[in-house]
């Protein structure tokens, strides 16, 4: 009899610890999930990289401005004064919104393959190249970059141009563009404010208002403008530091 | 025709009916939206777009986002269209009868505050982001917004809406300190208009209202009545 009262004793308790065991479980399952779903709360909408990045055709020239933040993350800023414009030859540059790992790469490739076509071709590169240059990369590797390109230039055909590389290898052309998480702030601006054919000087103050706008109201762009205005005479880098940016009517 | 919710939205990801089935049948009404509110001297001017979606059908392309909640008070309503619904209506409620209690027209204050107690204290389960905006006898003009998450504040001017990241730039930029109500209509009614531009959820006609002393009077922009931009 004390046999079958342990043996009943046991899978009584056996019973009862399973129970528990699976309530416990399930617990831990639940809060689980709800850690997920807070977790997804901070999650960054898109692929976009922290920064603001602009390019606008005025009259005789194009210019190329970024800000100078970048970010690990949205609570850490590795560097406040990096220079997003690179110069892929001597008319021509390029700014980056993205992974900076994947545009430094894509960058160089282009740059190097560039200069090659240069010296094939006996002349300086078309703007069209550079930015073909570009889309090539980003398609055939679309799977594994995460880098949208703004390239812009000055070459003796065309005049004065601007492309636009999107995620996927997209090839644009248009008059301006804006890129970089900033620059949703800043679509209304630039669509109310931009005209066509614009002065050097209206065309500066239109890209430093845009970016000093889109500054103020994104955290993970900011630091100073960097500007690049490219004519035919030559190239012009402008930076416009921190206390120097127009202030609007809440600062 | 928007069907009612069939699954919880936030397992609709997880559902791979989109080749049978299309996906405003699982998602849930929403005002992704653009609305504005200005403060002038004298009463407020606020507008909203007219586009309600669910997911990617149009449920309602002349929906009025601005509603009223006394004489004097208005709320913009964005988010989820079910939730601002019934919390405008629960509010709607409570202002009248506390209205009725002190024998007098509410402050804008009190109906701001309400909202904000109701979206702080259910803010896990709503998704519904308001401005409140009206005129009243102890501080004139004023425009008070409630978005997701229940913080309440005072602000001169106030956009909210999916579209209204659009338009920060535009806004920050133009909106100067002692505008006239012309001013503000134009002000409100261009930047909405930017807004709808480039917003995906945000379009249709552009609904403004101006509340003053005297009262209130609405307005509606069409579609090929909005301001033109040179590039849009």
């Amino acid at each position: 009899m004390r046999l079958t009262i342990t043996r009943f004793a046991v899978s009584f308790t056996v019973i009862i610890w399973r129970h528990v065991l699976k309530k416990f479980i399930h617990n831990l399952y639940v809060e689980f999930l709800i850690m997920e779903k807070q977790h997804s709360y901070s999650q960054v909408k898109g692929v976009s990289t922290g920064t603001t990045i602009l390019a606008v055709k005025f009259n005789g020239g194009v210019i190329i401005g970024s800000d100078s933040r970048a970010s690990m993350g949205e609570s850490y800023v590795s560097s406040k004064t990096i220079n997003k414009l690179i110069q892929v030859h001597d008319r021509i540059f390029c700014c980056i919104a993205g992974s900076l790992a994947d545009a430094q790469a894509v960058t160089k490739m282009a740059k190097f393959q560039l200069s090659f076509h240069s010296i094939q071709m006996e002349s300086p590169p078309l703007v069209k190249a550079a930015a073909s240059i570009m889309r090539e990369l980003c398609y055939s590797n679309k799977e594994e970059l995460q880098a949208g390109f703004i390239t812009a230039g000055w070459d003796r055909k065309k005049g004065p141009q601007i492309y636009v590389v999107s995620l996927g290898g997209m090839l644009l052309s248009q008059p301006f563009t804006i890129g970089g998480s900033g620059s949703t702030y800043i679509y209304g601006y630039v669509d109310a404010k931009f005209k066509p054919d614009m002065s050097l000087e209206e065309a500066k103050q239109f890209s430093i208002n845009a970016l000093a706008l889109a500054m103020g109201r994104d955290n993970v762009s900011g630091g100073v403008v960097h500007l690049v205005v490219i004519t035919e005479p030559g190239v012009k880098h402008i930076v416009v530091p921190g206390d120097k940016l127009p202030k609007f009517h809440d600062e | 025709m928007a069907t009612a919710l069939q699954f919880p939205a936030n397992v609709s990801t997880l559902n791979n009916y989109n080749d049978l089935y299309p996906d405003w049948t699982q998602r849930e009404v929403s005002t992704g939206t653009t609305i504005m509110a200005v403060e002038f001297d004298g009463g407020v001017v606020i507008g909203a777009d007219s586009r309600t979606t669910t997911g990617a059908y149009i449920a309602n392309r002349v929906t009025d986002k601005l509603t009223p909640i006394h004489d004097r008070i208005f709320c913009c309503r964005s988010g989820s269209a079910a939730d601002t619904q019934a919390i405008a209506d629960a509010v709607t409620y409570q202002l009248g009868f506390h209205s009725i209690e002190l024998d007098e027209a509410p402050l804008i204050q009190t109906a701001a505050s309400l909202f904000r107690d109701m979206c702080y204290r259910y803010r896990e389960e709503l998704m519904a982001g308001i401005i409140v905006a009206g005129w009243d006898k102890r501080r004139g003009g004023q425009v008070y917004t409630v978005p997701v998450g229940g913080m309440m504040t005072r602000q001169p001017v106030s956009v909210g809406g999916s579209g209204s990241s659009y338009i920060y730039g535009y806004v920050d930029s133009n909106y100067k300190t002692g505008m006239t109500k012309e001013e503000c209509l134009k002000f409100t009614a261009e930047a909405l208009t930017l807004a709808m531009e480039r917003d995906g959820s945000s379009g249709g006609v552009v609904r403004l209202a101006v509340i003053s002393e005297q009262g209130v009077e609405r307005q509606v922009i069409l579609g090929n009545q909005l301001p033109k931009f040179s590039t849009v």
